[in-house]
């Protein structure tokens, strides 16, 4: 199907309410019928939105709530539950700022729809420390100034302790590779990778 | 005064706050949840020119848990008086809904608020918004320009007419933008005609002045909170428009507003560093010695505020010896938002052309990039005739070239290989000048020989809580742990913005002078006590350590400070510092010397870089754990400039087309591999009273046309743009 320039000449309107993205992917799902009419749909299923019921346990307490089914797990931790420690960083899986152990996994929590973790256990950063006593791969990061702003390391240092988890840090460039779904602007990774290597052991 | 013995600065003390961010509760801006608190949702325009004609927002306010839809249709008129602080521009600043004029693609044409985040977001997407397009301009190469900055000594064009060897070279730099891992947010809450804002900034005080002047209000009612920074690097230094729509809807609202920027509005709602062409022209003799340079600069901004980068005429003029300079500099208008400084602004911008054409000349005449530097090593600053107060680049190219192996390095281009890899090492200078500002900092030493320093400066992730720690330790003469440092807070005492690289030389200085007033208050107070072993000692032969005021040189003549003040029914000391910058009689840098090696695929045109040095003349270093990550950052964000972040725009209808992390690349951890880093010993004291020249820029300048070069040297194939891609080298 032809896809026609969804650039308008100059005087010309956009559709209302519409991105250039949505628009392409609207005229070319129309075949040309006119976006207009399209646009209902979305509003329609804006008044249907639901909650939904969810029961699980965040860094070992048991939370049983009512939640939008459109938020995600991040916006649930940091919005309801008020653990804020998990960052938002770019709400679309790219950044790593959100991550979280789900059942022993790394996910990031952004992309995770809460209502769909019935019965999950959550990890985030607030929950690796045994009171005081920080766990060794929060020390680590310390000791190795494996940060800057601060704003990565949660999701970092979850995303660590998963990546030990996991085994992947048999070498530096194995927990560099394992480690480049966080992002750091600060650019703190070399840092980061011996922060991992001191939590795992390996020095 | 005696001198105090320096006991922290200069010791690698841990992050003294890493505590906090390592366990998540560091609060950053959005994490401040207060009950009660509505989210609000921007929505932005698609054009990028023209009028809004129509705005329904029937189907927004339908949803449930929507409070408010805020347009030019119905937002009262702001103020908007001058602001001449604030970092704001020539021109006027964006106006937020005052109008139905679209400015740039992107710009904020409604807010919804809402008591969900989920209700603001999906509602913002139904408001339906009509607009009449006109022709928008977004292209720097074929926009006409402002007039131009110009400068010039001796005779260029003559003397780039008689030289030996004459390079004419055009450089293009691609936007780039900041995006530190925080994205903007804002908290703002109105107590009657009272206004509280958490915001991330670089500088409250920009927030506060900023808001008080759009709303027509005095800045003592405006409090801005802004204990933690997730990365900034130059974006947040101004007060954004979004600050204007975050307080707006919260007094229309009723209540407190979270307004977090989505990731892809940081794109246009926030600064970026600016594209730029840049046409250099350089003649020299045939020993390489410099002798004129043409430098004619293009580089954007928009239609309603001017952005010109501080600095980037600087390094043409005085990093190395040239008889005859001409400089132009021309904004172009487009029909984009407005660019602000990022790390490094304008020198690491000249550094990519200058270090390039120093590179090709040196190639050119067959004389090592390092030797060719070295004989156009000035001995005094040219362009303002100015001494140096210090200048080590020869010491830097020395060390970094014996650390690096740089005699390892076969001149001849494309002639080292790793199997597929084509193998090249380069070398680049860093330069940026040492900033400072008046400040202010309050001290307070309670009777226990603890102490809290305020300042309203900043953290973004440099460290200011550490080091400012450590400086106030050593000049109270007690231990890092027993000072608490606070900044962040429009209530403390004034400082300048947290940029620039001049918060060590300036709240530095400014937190020495008022710990030194309070340690002379305590000394003062023992001397002239009978009771106190120090009673009709010398104050000037009196220094403390540990807590504890002695004799110099007989230590056992002394007391503590808890012993003095509490014998003396003092519950504490304190102190007002400040610090105003000497007028320079010297020109004043910090500098660099940027070694990269990197490996390109010979088939695939990939690059990989392999390992960095750099090595810094940046006068004392505070504290060097955190300054050795501020430099190994430095590099990385200079890797990402030079062959991967690239903001791009459809010219057709100015939209950014890669406004996410996607596809906007930036260093990740695989990208990264061996980088050191090293500080040259020493302090300039002509500099500040601290001895510093700042680091935080410089670590940054070099480090993209270091890797130009080495890829130059691996591959033959000279780059004359950033970001080099793979297909430049097929």
């Amino acid at each position: 199907m032809p896809i026609e320039s969804p650039v308008p000449a100059a005087g010309e309107e956009y559709p209302a309410g519409l991105s250039r993205r949505t628009f392409i992917a609207a005229t070319a799902a129309a075949g040309g019928a006119t976006a207009s009419g399209l646009l209902a749909e979305p509003a329609e299923a804006a008044e249907a939105a639901e909650n939904g019921r969810v029961s699980l346990t965040v860094n070992g307490a048991r939370h049983a709530t009512t939640v939008d089914n459109r938020t995600s797990l991040l916006d649930l931790l940091r919005e309801h539950l008020g653990l804020t420690g998990s960052k938002k960083g770019c709400n679309a899986g790219a950044c790593g700022a959100c991550t979280v152990l789900v059942d022993g996994r790394r996910v990031v929590s952004c992309l995770t729809l809460a209502v769909r973790l019935n019965g999950a256990d959550v990890t985030t950063v607030e929950g690796l420390a045994d009171g005081d006593l920080l766990h060794p791969l929060q020390q680590a990061f310390i000791d190795q100034d494996a940060l800057q702003c601060g704003f990565c390391t949660p999701g970092q240092i979850v995303s660590g302790v998963g990546c030990i988890r996991e085994g992947h840090t048999g070498s530096r460039e194995e927990i560099r590779e394992w480690m480049s779904g966080n992002i750091c602007r600060c650019g703190c990774y070399p840092k980061i990778v011996r922060a991992v290597e001191q939590a795992a052991g390996r020095k | 005064m005696s001198p105090q013995p320096q006991a922290a600065v200069g010791r690698p003390v841990s992050r003294v706050e890493g505590r906090l961010k390592v366990t998540g509760q560091a609060k950053y801006a959005a994490d401040q949840t207060a009950s009660g608190t509505a989210h609000a949702a921007v929505v932005d325009s698609s054009i990028a020119r023209g009028r809004i004609t129509g705005l329904d927002t029937a189907a927004a306010e339908a949803c449930p848990g929507v409070l408010r839809v805020i347009s030019h249709r119905n937002a009262p008129t702001l103020p908007y008086l001058p602001n001449r602080g604030s970092l704001n521009l020539p021109g006027e600043r964006l106006h937020v809904f005052q109008d139905d004029r679209v400015l740039f693609h992107g710009q904020p044409v409604a807010v919804v608020v809402a008591t969900t985040l989920e209700a603001a977001q999906h509602a913002a997407s139904l408001v339906h918004v009509q607009y009449t397009a006109e022709p928008s301009a977004t292209d720097l190469t074929s926009a006409p320009a402002d007039e131009p900055t110009t400068y010039a000594r001796g005779d260029a064009a003559a003397a780039l007419a008689s030289a030996a060897v004459r390079l004419d070279l055009t450089y293009r730099l691609s936007r780039m933008h900041h995006n530190p891992m925080e994205p903007h947010a804002i908290v703002t809450r109105w107590d009657g005609a009272e206004l509280t804002v958490w915001d991330k900034t670089q500088w409250v005080q920009s927030t506060r002045d900023e808001l008080a002047a759009v709303f027509g209000i005095n800045p003592a009612s405006v409090r801005v909170i802004s204990p933690y920074v997730g990365g900034a690097f130059g974006n947040a230094a101004r007060c954004w428009p979004h600050a204007t729509i975050a307080a707006l809807a919260a007094r229309e609202a009723g209540r407190p507003v979270k307004l977090v920027l989505t990731r892809r509005q940081l794109y246009f709602g926030v600064g970026y560093r600016p594209a730029y062409e840049y046409r250099l022209s350089i003649g020299s003799d045939l020993q390489g010695r410099l002798t004129a340079s043409v430098h004619d600069l293009r580089s954007e901004t928009s239609r309603y505020e001017t952005f010109a980068e501080r600095g980037v005429l600087v390094p043409g003029r005085m990093l190395y010896t040239t008889p005859n300079v001409t400089q132009s500099h021309r904004t172009v208008p487009l029909d984009v938002n407005t660019p602000t400084p990022m790390r490094g602004p304008g020198y690491s911008t000249a550094a990519f052309p200058i270090e390039s054409a120093v590179d090709e000349l040196a190639h050119e005449l067959g004389i090592d990039p390092i030797e060719l530097r070295r004989r156009n090593e000035p001995e005094n600053d040219q362009a303002s005739g100015l001494p140096f107060s210090t200048r080590r680049l020869r010491e830097c190219y020395t060390v970094g070239a014996r650390e690096f192996g740089w005699n390892r390095r076969n001149p001849k281009p494309r002639t080292t290989r790793d199997g597929d890899w084509l193998i090249g090492m380069g070398v680049a200078t860093a330069v940026y000048d040492t900033l400072r500002a008046p400040a202010q900092a309050h001290v307070r030493l309670d009777a226990r020989g603890t102490a809290v320093v305020e300042s309203a400066t900043s953290d973004m992730g440099p460290g200011t809580y550490t080091s400012m720690s450590q400086v106030a330790a050593d000049a109270l003469g007690i231990d890092v742990p027993q000072v608490t440092f606070r900044l962040g807070d429009t209530t403390l005492p004034q400082a300048p913005v947290h940029g620039g690289s001049l918060t060590m030389a300036s709240i530095g200085s400014t937190v020495q002078d008022g710990c030194d007033r309070v340690r002379q208050q305590a000394i003062a107070l023992a001397v002239g006590d009978e009771r106190s072993p120090l009673y009709g000692a010398d104050p000037a032969a009196v220094v403390v350590y540990d807590g504890r005021l002695h004799v110099k040189g007989d230590p056992a003549r002394g007391e503590t400070y808890r012993q003095l003040l509490t014998r003396n029914d003092r519950t504490h000391l304190e102190a007002t510092g400040s610090y105003t910058p000497a007028q320079s009689r010297a020109s004043m840098h910090a500098y660099g010397a940027v070694f990269a090696e990197v490996a390109v695929d010979a088939r695939l045109g990939m690059v990989r870089v392999r390992r960095m040095l750099g090595v810094y003349d940046a006068g004392r270093i505070i504290s060097p754990k955190l300054a050795d990550s501020q430099a190994i950052g430095g590099m990385v964000g200079g890797i990402g400039a030079a062959l991967m972040e690239h903001t791009v725009t459809d010219h057709r209808d100015g939209r950014i087309v890669n406004a996410n992390l996607a596809e906007y690349l930036v260093p990740v951890n695989a990208d990264v591999p061996a980088l050191k880093a090293i500080y040259l010993n020493g302090r300039d004291d002509q500099a500040d009273p601290i001895g510093v020249k700042g680091l935080g820029e410089v670590v940054l300048v070099g480090v993209a046309p270091a890797v130009a070069n080495a890829v130059f040297h691996a591959t033959g194939r000279r780059v004359r743009h950033l970001p080099i891609a793979p297909e430049d080298l097929l």
